[in-house]
């Protein structure tokens, strides 16, 4: 059995201090559930730069390649058709397809690896905490176990922070 | 250290010299080149608009960001407040322009009978080209001057009337700029091709105005701080002066393009005129324009650390300076000189010249006001920004 202490809240720059203040204290934080992301959030919690950027970046150069590679191929080897006059290898009208196939992969690219990452992808599991998540309530999740013997000053921090509610779960594992 | 600057002896010979470097250069270059009369005028035209853009920015920074109650800028307010000051000099060199007509604009000819010229001949001659430079500079100079005043009265009165007044001066300018930056591209560059016109122009010069503007500002940020001053300028803000330059150099690309792309795909002769020239006559130049103003900004401007460097800011800055400076050079070259223009000793004492007179102007400026603008409501938010 493990001990978690889940607190509400109902503004996310007082989740914010909390985190803070917490973190000050040694006092390791399980998870925070939120609606939308929290600015400022990811130091504290000491999340490592994400990756997402880069997999953008590549997707995107891909993206860029397949849309220049394939309009060449198809307009002077496999389908050459005199549009309007130009050369078959007519570079400006290639690049607004580029351009919009490289932010279609990059799109793709990212979205994909961040589903693939948060294990949101199809077929996963339904675990919502609380469904007050989902629309307007911030929560923290401390283990009490892993916080050693410091239940009131954990409690304590949080309702400084006018932590809404404090519940206190016992979760098999 | 203290908020305010000191336009330093040292400072002001290096200035100095940097003029004289340019009136040396010109004397050299004259002598060697023997450049025309034409090449002459056309110089001081190319060189009168990239520092009236610069000193244009100032305005179009402070009023953009007044009337989007934007906080972050307040602690960068007196930049460009300084760069305005350039604004009535920048004014005299363009009515000197009057005695370079000829040599500049082929329609203030006169007894041409080219039908095209005739046509517009009602907006495209001498009177009215200047009654418009008038009422350009008049309304500039004019907002911009109550734009400081208001600035440094807030400095002396905290009060929050002007705060309003400046929100409400600001509002004038940006739409009384909206319509003069649009005409007065029309006016002094587009024209000079007469018989080609383009819709996207005004806005084209407007966004290389913006990015000529950013990088100037971010060069003064980058002098100013490793003098010692403006020690409350963070990461937080370059970051944003960095957004500004990498979004906008992508925004100029995209016009730039479309401009282009439209011309190109429709193929009317008339049209096509215009950048004929440019693509056979000048193709390293017309490709190294995109590639110092497009490619280089976009990928060295690209990650979230990049623009949080202000030493690699500042290297782009000036990298995007130079493009622009050649951009403003192909959109006005071709039309007045032609084949036989060439980037020598005389271009480069021009823009010595006139760099060195800038600086000296918007140092004194600088030195005129507090670095801080300490009264204004946003400031503190402008102290605890964080993006």
């Amino acid at each position: 059995m493990r001990r978690y202490i889940s607190a509400y809240f109902e503004d996310e720059e007082n989740l914010l201090r909390a985190a803070k203040d917490l973190k000050n204290n040694n006092i390791s934080i399980q998870d925070v559930l939120s609606p939308f992301p929290i600015h400022g959030l990811d130091p504290i919690l000491g999340f490592k730069k994400s990756l997402i950027p880069t997999v953008g970046f590549i997707s995107g150069a891909i993206g860029t390649i397949v849309a220049f590679g394939f309009q060449t191929w198809a307009f002077t080897v496999d389908y050459p058709l005199f549009i309007g006059g130009k050369p078959h290898f007519s570079i400006p009208s290639f690049i607004p397809i580029t351009f919009e196939l490289t932010v279609l992969f990059a799109a793709f690219g990212m979205v994909t690896a961040f589903l693939v990452r948060s294990k949101l992808g199809p077929g996963a599991k339904k675990t919502i905490h609380d469904e007050r998540i989902t629309d307007d309530h911030f929560v923290i999740i401390v283990d009490l176990e892993e916080s050693g013997s410091q239940d009131g000053m954990v409690e304590e921090i949080l309702l400084k922070e006018m932590a809404q509610e404090i519940q206190v779960k016992e979760i098999e594992l | 250290m203290d908020n305010n600057y000191t336009f330093t002896r040292k400072t002001q010979y290096w200035v100095m010299s940097i003029a004289g470097l340019g009136i040396l250069l010109l004397i050299v270059g004259y002598f060697i080149n023997s450049p025309s009369r034409q090449e002459l005028w056309t110089n001081i035209l190319i060189n009168n608009l990239y520092f009236l853009f610069i000193a244009l920015f100032g305005g179009v920074f402070q009023a953009l960001h007044k009337i989007a109650y934007s906080g972050w800028h307040t602690a960068l307010q007196r930049i460009p407040e300084a760069l305005t000051s350039f604004l009535p000099i920048a004014a005299v060199l363009m009515f000197v322009l009057y005695f370079g007509m000829h040599d500049l604009y082929h329609w203030s000819h006169e007894g041409l009978h080219d039908p095209i010229l005739e046509g517009k001949a009602a907006y495209l001659n001498i009177p009215f080209f200047f009654i418009r430079m008038t009422v350009y500079f008049l309304g500039w100079i004019g907002l911009t001057y109550l734009l400081r005043k208001n600035s440094l009265h807030q400095d002396a009165f905290a009060d929050m009337k002007y705060y309003k007044r400046g929100k409400f001066l600001a509002a004038i300018f940006m739409v009384f700029f909206a319509i003069s930056s649009s005409t007065m591209s029309w006016d002094w560059i587009m024209s000079i091709d007469a018989h080609w016109f383009s819709t996207l122009f005004g806005w084209f010069v407007f966004i290389g105005l913006f990015e000529i503007g950013i990088a100037t500002i971010i060069l003064m940020i980058s002098f100013l701080k490793k003098k010692g001053y403006l020690e409350f300028i963070n990461k937080e803000h370059i970051h944003d002066m960095g957004k500004y330059l990498f979004a906008f150099s992508i925004f100029w690309m995209y016009l730039w393009f479309s401009q282009y792309l439209l011309i190109w795909y429709s193929h009317i002769p008339e049209e096509t005129a215009y950048f004929a020239p440019r693509l056979h006559d000048f193709t390293i130049l017309f490709f190294t324009v995109l590639v110092l103003n497009f490619v280089i900004p976009f990928l060295g401007l690209m990650t979230r650390n990049s623009k949080r460097n202000l030493n690699w800011l500042t290297v782009m800055a000036i990298v995007v300076l130079c493009g622009q400076w050649l951009n403003i050079y192909m959109l006005v070259i071709p039309g007045t000189i032609g084949k036989t223009a060439q980037i020598g000793l005389v271009e480069i004492g021009f823009v010595c010249l006139y760099l060195g007179g800038f600086l000296y102007v918007v140092f004194s400026s600088l030195a005129k006001a507090p670095l801080l603008s300490k009264n204004d409501p946003l400031l503190e938010e402008s102290f605890h920004y964080e993006t």
